[in-house]
């Protein structure tokens, strides 16, 4: 047993990639007296790494994951276990060739080189592949192999040489101890160790270690099938481990990957095989290692003949025979999204579900946040703090899993919504929504009416103001009656059911000197004040973006958009000044609903005997009244561009005061509006920023085009860099862009639904300030313009009103004009309707 | 009565196990009141072998002879055994490949059932034996209800003790006729077999042995290296064959190659019995293993615990250094 | 010519072995499940003496994926008879092998010497009692030519040859052949063939199994020489010692 030191700064548990990469940067960011410790012996110490395929292919949608891969792999190379090999997605159907334009979308919002090539450009560089059995091919040539147990034991031995770090191998965690909220000692199999800091970073089998602190980190192992197929005289005559591009065959699901003489094949198309981290073979009942599961050849079978049609000659060639096949175990989550960062145990962090082409990233960026309190890349997609306790069950893992493990390689629209483990948390109006054809979309595990059958009627009214889609994709997961409930709502008025709203309450002696310290606005104001305001980390990064209201002198209430609830939440407390102030979810006892439109005044007055005037009821600010006879939280305060109100109820109030609403309001027009509107097509009109579209930590106020002239006395989070940026020149600018021309070259009017890249009217590309190409971050109707709109961040070159620039969609070009170039809204930019 | 099915060295001695399982005979009769104990031999009885027997308290010894015996046939002798075990409640012989064949044939014809491989016993009604399966890596109790009842003893399930009290014991032999069917499949020819690619494997003073801690079938080079700085040979566990990172002729192991080096480095080989039964007749053994409860590592002489990456490289680097 | 090779399902043994919690059998559960070593070589032997093969197996429904291992190198055809090993012993077995050996008029029955879990030794025996014909044991090469098989293997007096007119039964110990390992279209024919699935001609007798256990650990007198890559000297050292070090 090797010899466990008594105490430590940091402890961190796994020495895959991303723990041995959290160790490197730990100790080049200056961390000292670092223990890493591991059950299995190193360097393959029996996790997913050891068993990878370790192989790379930049290009995903997700902006998040793609800067963590390219970041892996200029860390990857630089330790030169890089090999550049290219690969190749191919298209069997249509439908894919179309989904790989798409991914060219993103290449070049990413800045990847890639192209789109036929299927003999493929046979050139892989002379053994059929080209009868697809129709084309997405050609990315930066793709390579790493290897990642060399760049492993590179990285743990640079800490080792820096004296920052002591490796305890073979040594097992057996419990976490947590003393006030606070991670206190990790006990082993071989002496306790006392320590400040503690990272799981132990793969699939983190969640168990997590349940020893009382956190859960809800991920799944599941099973990745693979098979190695050797030795090919075809691959055998070439020197070096890779020498042909690596294949994907998208449409089954598998690919072939060249290892020597052998030629790997890989599943994702077999049935979710999933395990509990408890079930997990130890290193000695293992045949292989623990996480080489036995192969389940049943599984595999119809992948094998795909494969073998795509490749006969390779695979079927004399001597080439199936020596090694395994059920490889890796970490999924229910979003597809690693888990890292500071759990709710003070002190315990989290880097799990981490896959090879982001491990190095991973562990540069957990190192960062732990050193500064954020990162260089914005992870927060990828923040512990982001799952609502429903999302904690490992029964949700489970089904979302299972539900998501075919997606692996699939074409996932961006608005596709998830069948299993719905109806988490409903709001109390769902019934009579149900009633009205609510088309439900899931948000922190709210079902949320996206838009009303019940307003189809609408469609006709309207008519062509409604823009209707004429290609099935731009209008999957989409309805025109979003747009006529748009319509309606500016006409008269809608009605929002906005329960998912995540709501807490800061109360206490402190309660001041917590929300100013953690907003940018001056929240030092009159009681009954409403105050929106974005929140930065120290490097003056968006961490969100909310209201607070002043509801006394010592009680503040927060609310927040409930997808990024939890982090809002963990954040707040972080704040807490330490004097007895505290901090309360009510999310779960407060509903809200939002009333919006020209006729909300006159809705509102028929039902309350309260002041709601401009006089009696200003902007921004708040105050208990009573509706229809029941008691609400007022706050007057659009994010549609409109007059109107929140009304935040109790729970057990809120289905009466819907339908109250929804009555009364009839008699003026009013409409049941969903969060199509809400979400899109009324903010961007209004130029409104969204958090996780225009605003992240990467984005500042200053480019968001959000500085307001002056800037508050009182310190907060990120203020001198908020003041350092307002002196800066500027990097980039959002800007609003309206599409000029939709007509597509075979006539059919396509209409973009965000992350496409903007290029110059001749298609090419810009590049900011920061080396970024813009890109767009909100795309979507704007029916009271009669336009498409397209939020992006550009060049301050490109950034002046009228500028002509294009949209690239699907591989086609389509003006553009940029419309506004800060927060200015392209209707009704003076504001007179919300008066 | 029981009866012991004995087996002979080409120079006619007693072998070990055949001894053992007449130990383990005797503490079956004296649980059993002492019912006498039986051998059968296959051929002439030397006088030593007949004195050996004697002092193992050996009663009686029944001699298989004539040209139905000159070469083996695994029917001829249980047809021979049939005949001159009497009213015996026990056939038993040593858990070898003869003594398993034979006592199969055994129950096959008496309709009875057998038990392979027996260790001990824990009573006598019922009659429970605890043998080994799974290669020895797993026991199991199993019901022997039958008379007689049939098995085999496993090797060194006991030690072979001489009786306290022996007596003499007379020489009955036997010539009986046996039945043409049970002699269609007879050992029709043993040779000298010939050398086989394992045969420097077999033989060599040093082996080198790798299992599934190699890694990988590039996991190999270092192994190499040390066994080419030893002179030796490289052995492997089955894991590595049945995963195509080396021959099947590297193999060592229950079904692969018996080694008896000085020495043998088994190198990330947890030490599975199968794997064991291939190599226990080392002279040294030195474990290179992260795992220090492994059991390649408690059986043997010597380890070091790492992983064979890290001390294989350090170990040619001092040999070379030395060199 | 045709021949009936048998297999049996059974837990991968090489790392822990783990007990299910009845005690009734092996737990595969993290080990996986194989074909015994020697039925392997069985079914290599099989292939190589060539014509019609049919792989058999008693076993769970489990137990098809070990008739696909073997069609995929060359197996013909496929019965499986689907019971519950466990409560088979080697009689009812045997028995059921000889229905099928019976039935498909084979002229050659291939078995291991024993399985690799079980450990009876006597399976094939039996069947030879039951279908009346001769049966080699214990052998490692096979082959075939004018209605009889020569078989040979290592016995106490050396190498020894067998040689017995067909039909007859044959146990295969490991070591003489190297069985192939699939290839991919091996595999994909595998996949197509038509599995014989049948049920068991009688009700089994069982293998008198009370339980199984685990044998208790071997006591240790290891000298650690130490750990990790700063153990080399010592290892030296004792590579000196012991006079293996080539000088």
């Amino acid at each position: 047993m090797a010899n466990v030191p008594a105490s430590a700064k940091v402890v961190v548990i796994g020495a895959g990639i991303v723990g041995n990469s959290l160790v490197h940067h730990l100790a080049e960011l200056g961390w000292r007296d670092i223990v890493q410790l591991d059950k299995g012996a190193l360097p393959n110490p029996g996790g997913s790494t050891g068993h990878a395929s370790n192989f790379i292919f930049p290009v995903d949608h997700s902006r998040e994951i793609t800067d963590l891969t390219l970041d892996s792999v200029r860390q990857y190379k630089e330790m030169g276990v890089f090999t550049e090999s290219g690969g190749f997605e191919l298209a069997r159907t249509e439908e894919r060739m179309e989904e790989l334009r798409r991914r060219m979308s993103s290449a070049k919002a990413w800045g990847i080189e890639a192209e789109l090539v036929s299927p003999e450009f493929v046979k050139e560089k892989v002379p053994f592949i059929e080209t009868d059995q697809f129709i084309g091919a997405f050609w990315t040539p930066s793709v390579g192999v790493v290897d990642s147990l060399r760049a492993g034991t590179i990285m743990r031995e640079k800490a080792l040489e820096s004296g920052a770090l002591t490796v305890v191998p073979t040594v097992e965690v057996v419990g976490l101890d947590v003393e006030d909220g606070r991670i206190r000692r990790v006990r082993t199999d071989g002496g306790d160790i006392e320590a400040e800091y503690v990272v799981i970073a132990c793969g699939v089998w983190s969640p168990k270690i997590g349940d020893m602190a009382g956190i859960s980190i809800p991920l799944t192992p599941a099973v990745h099938q693979m098979i190695s197929v050797g030795p090919c005289p075809q691959l055998a005559e070439r020197e070096g481990e890779i020498s042909f591009p690596i294949i994907r065959d998208m449409d089954t699901f598998c690919y072939e990957r060249q290892h020597g003489a052998d030629m790997e094949v890989g599943s994702y198309a077999h049935r979710a095989i999933l395990h509990e981290p408890e079930d997990i073979p130890s290193i000695e009942q293992a045949k292989l290692s623990p996480t080489e599961m036995p192969f389940t050849s049943d599984d595999f079978d119809p992948q094998l003949e795909q494969a073998y049609e795509l490749m006969p000659e390779l695979l079927g060639a004399e001597g080439a025979e199936m020596r090694y096949a395994i059920n490889g175990l890796l970490s999924l989550t229910c979003d597809g999204n690693p888990i890292l960062g500071e759990s709710l145990v003070k002190g315990l962090w989290t880097a799990a579900a981490v896959w090879i082409k982001e491990g190095p990233g991973v562990g540069r960026a957990v190192a960062e946040w732990m050193t500064h309190g954020h990162s260089e890349i914005d992870v927060h997609h990828s923040d512990i703090a982001r799952f609502h306790p429903h999302q904690m069950r490992r029964e949700h893992t489970r089904l979302r899993t299972t539900e998501s493990f075919i997606k692996t390689y699939g074409i996932i629209h961006p608005a596709e919504q998830y069948e299993s483990d719905r109806d988490q948390r409903l709001s109390p109006m769902h019934a009579a929504q149900q009633k009205l054809g609510a088309m439900f979309f899931e948000t922190a595990g709210w079902e949320r009416p996206h838009w009303y059958e019940s307003n189809a009627g609408l469609l006709e009214e309207y008519g062509d103001a409604t823009m209707p889609r004429e290609h099935e994709w731009d209008a999957r997961w989409w309805s025109p009656i979003i747009n006529a409930e748009h319509l309606q709502m500016r006409e008269a008025a809608g009605v929002i059911d906005l329960s998912a709203f995540q709501v807490f309450d800061i109360e206490g002696p402190g309660a001041l000197d917590t929300v100013q310290r953690t907003c940018v606005a001056q929240c030092d104001v009159a009681v009954g004040k409403v105050i929106y305001t974005p929140v930065l980390d120290a490097k003056g990064g968006f961490l969100s973006d909310l209201t607070v209201m002043r509801l006394g002198e010592d009680h503040f209430r927060v609310v927040t958009g409930g997808a990024h609830g939890r982090a809002d939440l963990q954040w707040f407390g972080n704040q807490l000044t330490d004097d007895g102030t505290t901090i309360t979810d009510r999310t779960d006892e407060v509903s809200t609903i939002g009333l919006w439109g020209p006729k909300a005044r006159t809705i509102l007055s028929a039902l309350t005997d309260d002041d709601v005037s401009d006089e009696g009821f200003g902007f921004l600010t708040c105050r208990e009244i009573t509706v229809g006879g029941v008691s609400v939280l007022a706050s007057r305060i659009s994010y549609v561009g409109e007059l109107g109100w929140e009304l935040y109820v109790a729970m057990d109030d809120a289905a009466a005061l819907w339908d109250t609403l929804l009555e009364t309001g009839a008699d003026h027009g009013a409409v049941p509006v969903g969060i199509g509107v809400y979400g899109t097509t009324g903010r961007i009109e209004k130029g409104y920023r969204a958090f996780g579209y225009e605003l992240d930590s990467e984005r500042s106020i200053v480019e968001a085009g959000m500085q307001r002239p002056k800037v508050k006395a009182a310190d907060f989070v990120g203020r001198e860099a908020y003041l350092a940026q307002r002196d800066a020149p500027v990097q980039s600018v959002l800007c609003t862009l309206v599409v000029d021309d939709h007509t597509s070259a075979s006539g059919v009017k396509r209409y973009m639904l965000g992350g496409e890249p903007i290029l110059t009217r001749s298609g090419e590309p810009l590049t900011d300030g920061h080396g970024h190409h813009p890109y767009v971050t909100t795309a979507g109707s704007a029916p009271s313009l009669g336009k498409h709109v397209l939020l992006a961040y550009l060049p301050p070159a490109e950034a002046s009103i009228g500028n002509q620039l294009a949209v690239s969609y699907m591989e086609e070009l389509y003006p553009v004009t940029v419309g506004s170039v800060d927060a200015t809204a392209l209707l009704d930019p003076t504001n007179d309707r919300i008066r | 009565m029981i009866v012991v099915l004995v087996e002979t060295t080409p120079s006619g001695e007693a072998v070990e196990v055949s001894r053992e399982a007449i130990t383990f005979a005797r503490s079956l009769s004296e649980a059993g009141g002492g019912v006498p104990v039986d051998a059968v031999v296959v051929g002439e009885p030397s006088a030593d072998l007949v004195a050996t027997l004697a002092s193992y308290g050996v009663r009686t010894v029944h001699a298989l002879t004539g040209e139905a015996f000159a070469s083996y046939a695994g029917a001829a002798w249980a047809s021979g055994i049939q005949g001159v075990r009497g009213s015996s409640v026990v056939v038993m012989a040593a858990g070898t490949p003869r003594g398993n064949e034979v006592m199969a044939h055994v129950a096959a014809r008496e309709g009875v059932a057998m038990a392979a491989n027996v260790l001990s016993f824990s009573g006598l009604a019922p009659f429970v034996v605890t043998r080994q399966v799974v290669g020895g890596a797993a026991l199991e109790e199993m019901r022997l209800g039958d008379r007689p009842a049939v098995f085999t003893v496993a090797g060194h399930a006991v030690e072979a003790v001489p009786a306290a009290t022996p007596g003499p014991a007379d020489v009955q032999v036997h010539a009986p006729e046996v039945a043409a069917a049970d002699l269609v499949a007879r050992v029709v020819s043993s040779e000298e077999p010939e050398p086989d690619l394992s045969g420097t494997l077999k033989s060599a003073k040093v082996v080198v042995g790798a299992g599934r801690g190699a890694g990988s079938s590039e996991g190999f080079a270092d192994l190499l290296e040390l066994t080419d700085l030893l002179g030796g040979s490289l052995g492997v566990s089955r894991v590595v064959t049945s995963l195509g990172w080396r021959p099947h002729h590297e193999q060592v192991g229950q079904t692969g190659s018996r080694i008896s080096p000085d020495l043998y480095i088994p190198c990330g080989i947890s030490g599975a019995i199968q794997h064991w039964a291939g190599c226990s007749t080392a002279k040294h053994i030195l474990a290179i293993n992260t795992d220090p409860d492994a059991p390649m590592v408690t059986k043997a002489s010597y380890a070091v615990i790492g992983d064979l990456h890290e001390v294989v490289p350090a170990i040619n680097a001092e040999i070379r250094r030395r060199q | 010519m045709t021949t009936l090779v048998c297999i049996k399902r059974v837990v991968d043994s090489s790392s822990e072995v783990v007990l299910t919690e009845d005690g009734q059998a092996v737990d595969g559960r993290y080990a996986g499940f194989t074909t015994s070593a020697h039925e392997e070589c069985a079914v290599e032997l099989a292939v190589q003496i060539g014509g019609e093969i049919t792989v058999m197996t008693l076993g769970d429904a489990d137990a098809v994926e070990q008739l696909r291992a073997a069609l995929a190198v060359g197996c013909t055809a496929a019965v499986h008879v689907v019971a519950d090993p466990q409560t088979f012993g080697p009689a009812d077995v045997a028995r059921e092998i000889a229905a099928v050996a019976r039935d498909g008029g084979h002229d050659l029955v291939l078995l291991g010497n024993d399985a690799a879990d079980s450990g009876d030794f006597q399976v094939g025996i039996r069947l030879a009692y039951e279908l009346g014909w001769p049966v080699v044991n214990g052998v490692s090469t096979v082959s075939v030519a004018d209605g009889v098989v020569t078989a040979s293997g290592a016995g106490p007096d050396g190498h020894e040859t067998y040689r017995v007119p067909l039909p007859a039964v044959v146990t295969v110990l490991e070591g003489g052949v190297e069985p192939r390992y699939p290839t991919v279209p091996g595999r994909m024919k595998a996949k197509k063939v038509a599995i014989d699935e049948r049920r068991p001609t009688a009700e089994p007798t069982g293998p008198g199994r009370v339980r199984l256990l685990l044998p208790p650990p071997a006591p240790s007198d290891v000298q650690i020489l130490g750990k990790g890559a700063d153990a080399a000297p010592a290892v030296v050292d004792l590579l000196e010692q012991l006079g293996v070090l080539a000088r």
